[in-house]
């Protein structure tokens, strides 16, 4: 005999999971971890407290969730569940209603299209994994039998904040990479009357996709972002500002072979390719998998996957990159100034934009330059 | 009167799948296996530096994460001869059987559990019970306690009180198949929330050596990361610590959890060791985690799975053990939207093609099977034969070679459950084999290779980089590489040409490839259709609410992004491959 729902009384999240035994300390240490994820990287944000994040979210009910799987390879949704400490998954389970999102919902076929559209047509967060393939009507990526861009499109309609989660879901990733056979772009790019929140990465760390979502229902607003739709709690820093090599670069000491004694006295990997200088993410920051380790930690260059582009800007992956010179401690000013490079000055820019630039549209001309790469053209721009 | 069914999307899988099916009088009359997503991937790595190609190929999957990346570069190295040291090769194999492990918990507990456990019924459960149940099916696992069980019955509540069912929003919980009594659904699901920490938390042997998860870094030649026990950045014995740690914990999950809980439910749903048999053939190159460098047949194995070699076995003989021979490899696009030169034949990998030929409707569409092309997805055969892949025949292939361990748990398995060894040929069959594999697996993992690994360390070998053969003017100017490796989902290999430093060809056969594929030129049916219109008989009770055939799809953990993927697009020859 299946239960029967009798009792959602309350109207409030923090009414009812008072009622269902979480206790106010559990919640505070949970918005806790959120307060430091959030406080972790937002140079210039206001800091939110625990108990002031706790407050926010206790006040809301439950928001419907649309979670799109598109032209992609799970990587996003696999981050996902690896987000967080012990609890945050039951407290997640308890704070969100996920209707639709084919890697875990219990429904198939009919039953979750049928999900999918009475969500669709309320008020509801939408968090899109993938790309859309765009080319030849839309046939090498179709989900109950429509095109990615249909699916796309009528999840669009009543959302009331968008997250594009992914390098696919942000400007096509892999598949969008040259010579990107089947038109595959971002959400961005489909959507432009509204702004879509980028969490970029292939995939984005775990906590960082999360707490993106939480972040809309505690300030109850988008996060602020950069000019390319960043989160700045997360992508405000260049890797090469905040990586604990970064003294070693200063000081000129570089691995030059992979498994060499550099290597194993973690020295720089900027001679070994590292796109840390041109790739903003707060990797060193969070780190990954419950701050294990990250990719320069573990002693690979980073390949830069929170840029777009980067499966074309930033390869070859072991060549070093342009215009980001090597210098020791005996370097002058003038060429320690010039070392730092555009980089630093393209940093500036992207985020005094950002503060001011909303919506994708207006992002489009306001856009600072891509960052110092190969000087190749990205894939799409190029006929 | 046959009645149309699609189902699509075909959800808790990897990627996008959908299945037609005429049903008639409650059975499964045809079926047909659509694959609706294709990337292009072929042309894209095309004519990039092979060093970087694992980067691209590791995105095939998230799911399957790592595994494309190390089948990348051990084809790449079999290409330009670079060796890896051994304790390169051993980190491989310990990240290969940690994301094994922990794709197989993730299979079983959040895509294929809601094929058997009703949720709705374990609110009603009595949290008691589910500890009693826990017990009587020898579950030791330590979540089994009256205070957990409580908890989770109160969060399944709310769920359902809230009215917003989340995840369980339209799942067929009135469906009349679902037969655990609702403890066990308690219990079960109190497991799926705990193996959701246990992934999250075993996952970091991974992370230790490729600095993130998903999508680790690997490195052509070995790996980047640095072992030295006497130096803090690189992995020493703060490390070893904490991954001897999350070794035990795959150790303990999967003895005391998953394996009570596969036997237990299989147990119930004893019927489906009758149902959902596809071909009663099986290739494997070894047990799970086996890597070869070049062809099997010569090439040195460089993973510590030595016990079982590769083989095939075939028309439902499971005693005798055929040479696996790579040349008897090949790829139809009868139903796929490809052409190929020379019409509808078989290539092998080395001469395979891609030209994209789409035949089917504009999207939006409502039924794809009347046209004879109806997949992204290629139908790959062994000497002409559907074969399966996966952890049902790397089980059968180690039962056939006597390795012990495997032919005792299967054995007290079967005599539990008092089934034959080729009812293993079917859906439960398939999922008991997945949980004795992963169990297999975990112990490997924690008394072989792990510390041949850590003795080594402790040896002073901490070597884990052939510098030799990085510089692109140490490679021939022409050369060609291929790589096995028995990954979570079964078979994979990745197949490479390099001219002048450059990738010129690049060609996958995927585990889903071989599964997931539609009809060949001879009317056969790939291995998801033949399980469901093999015989006639798949049940399928309510057409709006199709969880017999989920169960049994879910059964082969498809993964959709890996079926179509990187496939040769310049038809150009890409020589057979002898090293």
């Amino acid at each position: 005999m299946p239960y029967h729902p009798d009792a959602w009384q309350a109207p409030t999240l923090g009414e009812n999971l008072k009622r269902a035994g979480v206790t106010r300390r559990e919640f505070l240490a949970f918005c806790g971890v959120l307060a430091g994820i959030f406080a972790g990287g937002a140079a210039g944000a206001p800091k939110a407290s625990a108990e002031q994040i706790a407050d926010k979210l206790a006040a809301v009910t439950k928001p419907n969730v649309v979670w799109l799987q598109l032209q992609e390879c799970t990587g996003c949704m696999e981050s996902t569940l690896r987000s967080g400490g012990t609890t945050v998954e039951e407290v997640v389970l308890k704070l969100l209603s996920v209707n639709y999102n084919e890697l875990v919902m219990a429904a198939s076929g009919d039953a979750a299209n049928k999900a999918l559209a009475a969500t669709n047509a309320e008020p509801h967060i939408l968090v899109v994994n993938g790309s859309i393939p765009l080319k030849d009507n839309g046939i090498y990526c179709t989900i109950g039998g429509e095109s990615a861009e249909q699916v796309l499109r009528a999840s669009a309609e009543n959302a009331t904040a968008i997250l594009a989660v992914g390098a696919c879901a942000v400007w096509g990733s892999v598949q969008a990479s040259r010579p990107n056979p089947t038109g595959a772009v971002g959400v961005d790019e489909i959507i432009r009357d509204r702004p879509v929140i980028n969490v970029a990465g292939c995939p984005p760390i775990g906590e960082v996709i999360t707490a993106t979502v939480a972040y809309l229902l505690a300030h109850d607003d988008v996060p602020q972002t950069d000019a390319e739709g960043r989160p700045l709690f997360a992508y405000d820093q260049r890797i090469h500002d905040s990586c604990p090599r970064r003294p070693h670069f200063d000081a000129g000491q570089y691995v030059r072979t992979f498994d060499d004694e550099a290597a194993r006295n973690g020295w720089c990997l900027y001679e070994m390719g590292c796109k840390g200088p041109s790739t903003f993410s707060a990797c060193p920051i969070f780190q990954w998998n419950l701050h294990t380790s990250w990719p320069i930690g573990a002693g690979h260059p980073c390949i830069g996957c929170t840029e777009r582009h980067f499966f074309d800007r930033f390869t070859p992956f072991y060549r070093v990159l342009p215009n980001v010179r090597g210098f020791g401690v005996e370097g002058t000013a003038e060429k320690i100034g010039w070392g730092l490079v555009g980089a630093t000055v393209a940093g500036v820019a992207i985020h005094a934009g950002a503060t001011a630039v909303r919506h994708a549209t207006a992002r489009k001309t306001e856009a600072a330059e891509p960052l110092n790469a190969f000087g190749d053209d990205p894939a799409g721009t190029e006929e | 009167m046959a009645e149309r069914v699609v189902i699509d999307p075909l959800t808790r899988i990897e990627g996008h799948l959908r299945i037609e099916i005429e049903s008639d009088a409650g059975k499964i009359a045809r079926a047909w296996s659509e694959t609706t997503q294709f990337r292009g991937l072929e042309e894209i790595v095309t004519g990039r530096d092979p060093r970087d190609v694992w980067a691209f190929v590791q995105r095939i999957c998230g799911v399957c994460t790592s595994v494309h990346a190390i089948a990348s570069i051990s084809a790449v190295e079999n290409a330009i001869g670079s060796n890896p040291p051994p304790q390169a090769r051993l980190i491989r194999d310990m990240v290969l059987a940690s994301q094994e492990i922990q794709d197989h918990v993730i299979h079983f507990y959040h895509l294929h559990a809601l094929d058997f456990v009703n949720v709705a019924a374990a609110a009603t459960a009595d949290p008691a019970a589910a500890v009693e149940f826990a017990r009587q099916i020898g579950s030791t696992w330590k979540g089994n306690t009256l205070e957990r069980m409580t908890a989770v019955r109160d969060t399944v509540r709310a769920i359902l009180d809230s009215g917003q069912l989340s995840i369980f929003t339209g799942g067929y919980w009135d469906h009349p198949d679902y037969r655990l009594p609702p403890e066990a659904d308690l219990m079960a699901v109190a497991h799926y929330l705990d193996a959701l920490e246990f992934q999250r938390s075993m996952i970091r042997v991974g992370t230790v050596f490729g600095g993130k998860n998903p999508h680790p870094n690997f490195l052509v030649g070995g790996m980047a990361c640095t072992i030295d026990p006497n130096h803090s950045e690189s992995i020493n014995q703060v490390q070893i610590d904490q991954i001897q740690d999350w070794i035990a914990e795959s150790v303990e999950f999967v003895g005391t959890c998953y394996v009570p809980d596969a036997l237990a439910i299989v147990g119930v749903y004893k019927d489906y060791f009758d149902i959902g048999a596809a071909q009663p053939n099986f290739l494997a190159v070894g047990m799970a985690g086996a890597t070869f460098a070049g062809d099997p047949a010569t090439s040195t194995l460089s993973s510590a799975h030595t016990a079982v070699r590769p083989g095939v076995l075939l028309d439902g003989d499971l005693a005798t053990v055929h040479p696996f021979d790579l040349t008897k490899i090949a790829e139809w696009a009868s139903s796929a939207w490809y052409s190929y030169e020379d019409g509808d034949v078989g290539l092998t990998p080395d001469r395979g093609e891609t030209t994209v030929a789409y035949t089917g409707p504009t999207p939006p569409y409502t039924w794809l099977a009347d046209n004879p092309e109806y997949t992204w997805c290629k139908a790959p055969r062994y000497d002409g034969k559907a074969v399966q892949v996966g952890p049902v025949a790397r089980v059968l292939l180690a039962y056939a070679q006597g390795h012990e361990r495997t032919k005792q748990i299967v054995d007290d398995a079967a005599a539990t459950l008092g089934i034959s060894l080729d009812q293993l040929n079917s859906t439960a069959g398939r999922t008991l084999a997945r949980a004795v594999e992963c169990l297999t697996s975990a112990e490997i993992l924690a008394n072989e290779t792990f510390p041949t690994f850590a003795k080594k360390l402790r040896g002073g070998d901490i070597e884990v980089f052939d510098a030799s053969r990085w510089a692109p003017d140490s490679w021939p100017d022409h050369a060609t590489g291929v790589s096995f490796v028995e990954v979570a989902r079964g078979n994979l290999s990745h197949w490479v040409a390099i001219d002048g430093g450059a990738v010129s060809h690049y060609q996958a056969v995927v585990p889903t490839t071989w599964l997931a594929g539609g009809r060949d030129a001879q009317g056969q049916q790939g291995p998801y259709e033949e399980s469901l219109a093999g015989n006639g008989l798949h049940p399928l009770a309510d057409p709006s609410q199709p969880l017999e055939p989920l169960r049994t799809i879910h059964s082969f953990d498809p993964c959709m992004s890996c079926a179509v993927h990187v496939l040769d697009s310049s038809a150009e020859e890409l020589e057979a491959v002898t090293s």
